[in-house]
């Protein structure tokens, strides 16, 4: 899988996970599970900055913006209009016009609001702005984010942070065979077979936080998504063997006694 | 003789402020390095290399944001909003 590169709007990725930087205890532990984790690409999100404590260490303090690529999120937005005032400011903060574009529907599911995310990402897309946009696992609504112009999607495989793994395959496959652009399955995570999963339904990447952050141990379970990934993508490009209901024997019957 | 003091406010705070100062030095004062932020004056958010030119006013609203660690939403949030265990 040498030249087995991610291109999202011309730019080249080699590791196929994409994580986020919050909920670890610190930055030092951020650091080390993303390079546990071989992610090239990392999101954040835009806050105030504490002006009355200014000792407090900057994120990217640890992560060289020349190293990776950050992804900025508009998390936290529940309209339209707060989602492109973050994505606005995101952009003047940062190096870059990628935006990971939510808009939220609901505080106790945190799924998307396709209606606003259609809207905003139409926006922001006509301000130059790069948008990988965070939806459900609908595909008509994929279908008309890349029609719009996004160069990804992300579609969740299960509420953010709930660790549930892949709830509906079979939509994913869909968007997945509809849809002509990268697509990042992104949030709902659990555990390595989750992620391989993912990959081996043909996703691009998989995107995930807390699955990470989380764990009792989230380097060693940065590592294991690396690997989770990596595995999924070359069982996908492999190729597997179609599911039969009987057994077909491996061993030849010729020759025996 | 001093200059005047103005009041500002800064991420939601009251803040003095010399009259006369521009964004830039409000920043400087702070020690924010300027390269990583994004600065909102009265909502506008305002270009890296405008810093210095825009001076400030009594009961100016500026906002100054920074990236931090996040994935979803629920990590800006902080654990309190970690309450959905379906296993």
């Amino acid at each position: 899988m040498q030249n087995d590169r991610l291109i999202i709007a011309g730019r080249e990725f080699t590791s196929r996970l994409f994580v986020g930087t919050g909920k670890y205890k610190d930055f030092a532990e951020t650091k080390k599970a993303i390079e546990a984790s071989g992610a090239d690409v990392v999101t954040v999100a835009v806050r105030r900055v504490n002006i009355t404590d200014r000792s407090k260490e900057n994120l990217l303090d640890y992560l060289d913006p020349k190293k990776y690529t950050i992804l900025p999120n508009t998390a936290g937005c529940y309209n339209v209009e707060d989602a492109l005032r973050y994505a606005r400011l995101a952009r003047a903060a940062g190096v870059s016009d990628l935006i990971k574009l939510e808009v939220l529907g609901d505080e106790r599911t945190l799924f998307p609001d396709t209606v606003g995310l259609l809207e905003a990402a139409k926006i922001l897309v006509k301000e130059g702005f790069i948008v990988l946009p965070y939806t459900n696992d609908d595909p008509i609504v994929a279908q008309k984010l890349v029609d719009i112009g996004c160069p990804a999607v992300m579609p969740l495989a299960a509420p953010i942070g709930s660790g549930l793994g892949i709830r509906n395959p079979y939509n994913l496959k869909i968007i997945m065979e509809m849809v002509k652009v990268p697509i990042i399955v992104d949030a709902g995570v659990g555990t390595a077979s989750d992620a391989a999963l993912a990959m081996e339904l043909g996703a691009d990447a998989v995107l995930m936080n807390t699955a990470i952050a989380g764990a009792q141990d989230p380097i060693a379970m940065a590592e294991a998504m690396k690997y989770a990934v990596y595995a999924g993508r070359l069982a996908y490009k492999a190729g597997r063997i179609p599911r039969k209901l009987y057994a077909t024997a491996s061993s030849p019957i010729e020759g025996m006694l | 003789m001093m200059a005047a003091a103005i009041q500002i406010q800064v991420n939601g705070e009251q803040r003095d402020c010399r009259a006369g100062a521009t964004v830039g030095d409000l920043l400087r004062e702070l020690a924010i390095k300027t390269e990583r932020v994004a600065v909102e004056l009265n909502l506008e958010i305002l270009d890296r290399k405008d810093f210095d030119h825009r001076s400030l006013k009594p009961g100016d609203r500026v906002e100054i944001l920074s990236f931090i660690g996040g994935g979803g939403p629920m990590d800006v949030y902080g654990k309190g909003r970690d309450s959905v265990h379906a296993e």
